[in-house]
């Protein structure tokens, strides 16, 4: 029995069942010929797929970030403009300055700055940090002396993420340093730190999603923490439950 | 924003152009058009197979990339290549990306739509907007092709100066 061409590729393909399948493996069964050339085909599936892996693995290049379209500005602009004018009508002149949006208060500002600094290093494909992992102990003292009090970086290695480096950034109130883990995959995760300002609460874990990027933060004894990366909550919950444990043994 | 959906299909865009041009600038720049141009045109896409979308974006300007010269549709006989392939079916898969490369660039599409982005059929003749049947002939000769060139096998013999 012949098998049209097509079959034997959709049989390589995998999108024949049943009869289909069963009709195509017993012509292989007593076509030798056939059944070398149907092995050199599935063959180089395989081979196709091992030689470009480790592209689809790859770090997205920044620029290859999406460019938001024209129409979104415009719109976005106008839609600002209106709320700008709604204020100003809504709100009687007076000579004291507004008080602070309380949204904007201590950590949750912090989760803000955190998830900017994120998306800004993250897609850096050749500068994802100012000093790398190789250089641990030099990085590590020096943020310490920059940020006057010991610091201590999470090995996250059992949470498949290992330490890139890190930078120093300026925050709100002085100097922060963030540290950038990586996976096998490429995806990148960082953790944000800043010395807990006078006054500053003590608080337990808290959620804060900006576009893509989930951020947990909390605060305690020295430091306020934000970790952000590009994972849904369950993941990144696991994730600071480690970096917790590790730093409050 | 809807249009960032499209940030999902980005490693699979990349893997798809790195295989079909080859070189790696050229492939990302291919990949930057393609998402300029799906992001401008987001409005056009009707809900629906957003991959197959893409990669139609990803088929016209990869045309007309060919069309500028930017990219070479496929690399001529390269005579260096024989003597680098080992009788019999190959491991190396250096072999392999060389032999893809001298598909045409017809061929090529779909053998990588089909055998690296494990696109259906029907996805491939979407993108390409081409018949079925024409993905099934393009794909069939497209593979045995790699596969003689592979072999090192007569594909070539043609080519040979008759003595």
């Amino acid at each position: 029995m012949t098998v049209s061409d097509d079959r034997i590729h959709a049989y390589v393909d995998g999108m024949l069942g049943g009869e289909e399948q069963l009709a195509v493996e017993a012509t292989l069964q007593s076509d030798a010929e056939l059944a070398a050339r149907v092995r050199q085909y599935a063959e180089q599936r395989k081979l196709l797929r091992e030689l470009y892996a480790g592209v689809a693995a790859e770090p997205i290049p920044a620029q290859m970030r999406l460019k938001r379209p024209a129409w979104i500005d415009y719109s976005r602009a106008a839609a600002f403009v209106a709320f700008g004018v709604a204020v100003g009508l809504a709100i009687p002149r007076s000579s004291e300055s507004p008080p602070r949006a309380a949204a904007v208060s201590g950590s949750s500002a912090l989760a803000k700055l955190a998830a900017n600094a994120y998306v800004v290093y993250s897609t850096e494909v050749r500068h994802p940090v100012e000093v790398d992992a190789a250089q641990q102990d030099h990085l590590v003292k020096w943020l310490s002396k920059r940020l006057g009090k010991p610091l201590r970086v999470p090995v996250l290695t059992a949470e498949g993420f290992e330490l890139l480096g890190g930078r120093l950034l300026p925050g709100d109130e002085g100097p922060v340093a963030q540290f950038m883990y990586q996976d096998a995959q490429g995806k990148r995760l960082t953790l944000y730190l800043s010395g807990r300002g006078p006054g500053e609460p003590e608080s337990s874990f808290r959620f804060e999603r900006d576009g893509k990027v989930s951020v947990f933060y909390w605060v305690d004894h020295d430091w306020c923490y934000a970790l952000s990366a590009e994972v849904e909550r369950p993941a990144l919950l696991q994730v600071a439950n480690t970096v917790y444990k590790q730093l409050n043994p | 924003m809807e249009y960032e959906r499209i940030v999902e299909f980005i490693p699979n865009l990349r893997r798809y152009a790195r295989a079909l041009v080859g070189d790696r600038h050229l492939a990302d720049d291919l990949v930057q058009d393609t998402l300029e141009r799906a992001v401008r045109k987001f409005h056009l896409w009707q809900p629906g197979d957003l991959r197959a979308w893409l990669f139609s974006i990803m088929h016209n300007v990869f045309v007309n990339q060919l069309k500028a010269r930017k990219i070479v549709a496929s690399q001529e006989v390269d005579e260096s290549f024989a003597g680098a392939t080992t009788p019999g079916w190959v491991t190396d898969v250096h072999d392999l990306e060389r032999a893809l490369a001298r598909l045409s660039a017809e061929q090529r599409e779909v053998v990588l739509m089909v055998g690296l982005e494990d696109m259906s059929y029907e996805e491939v003749s979407r993108s390409l907007g081409i018949p079925i049947g024409t993905v099934m002939s393009r794909l069939s000769r497209g593979r045995e092709k790699l596969r003689k060139i592979v072999n090192g096998d007569p594909a070539r013999t043609n080519l040979r100066v008759v003595q």
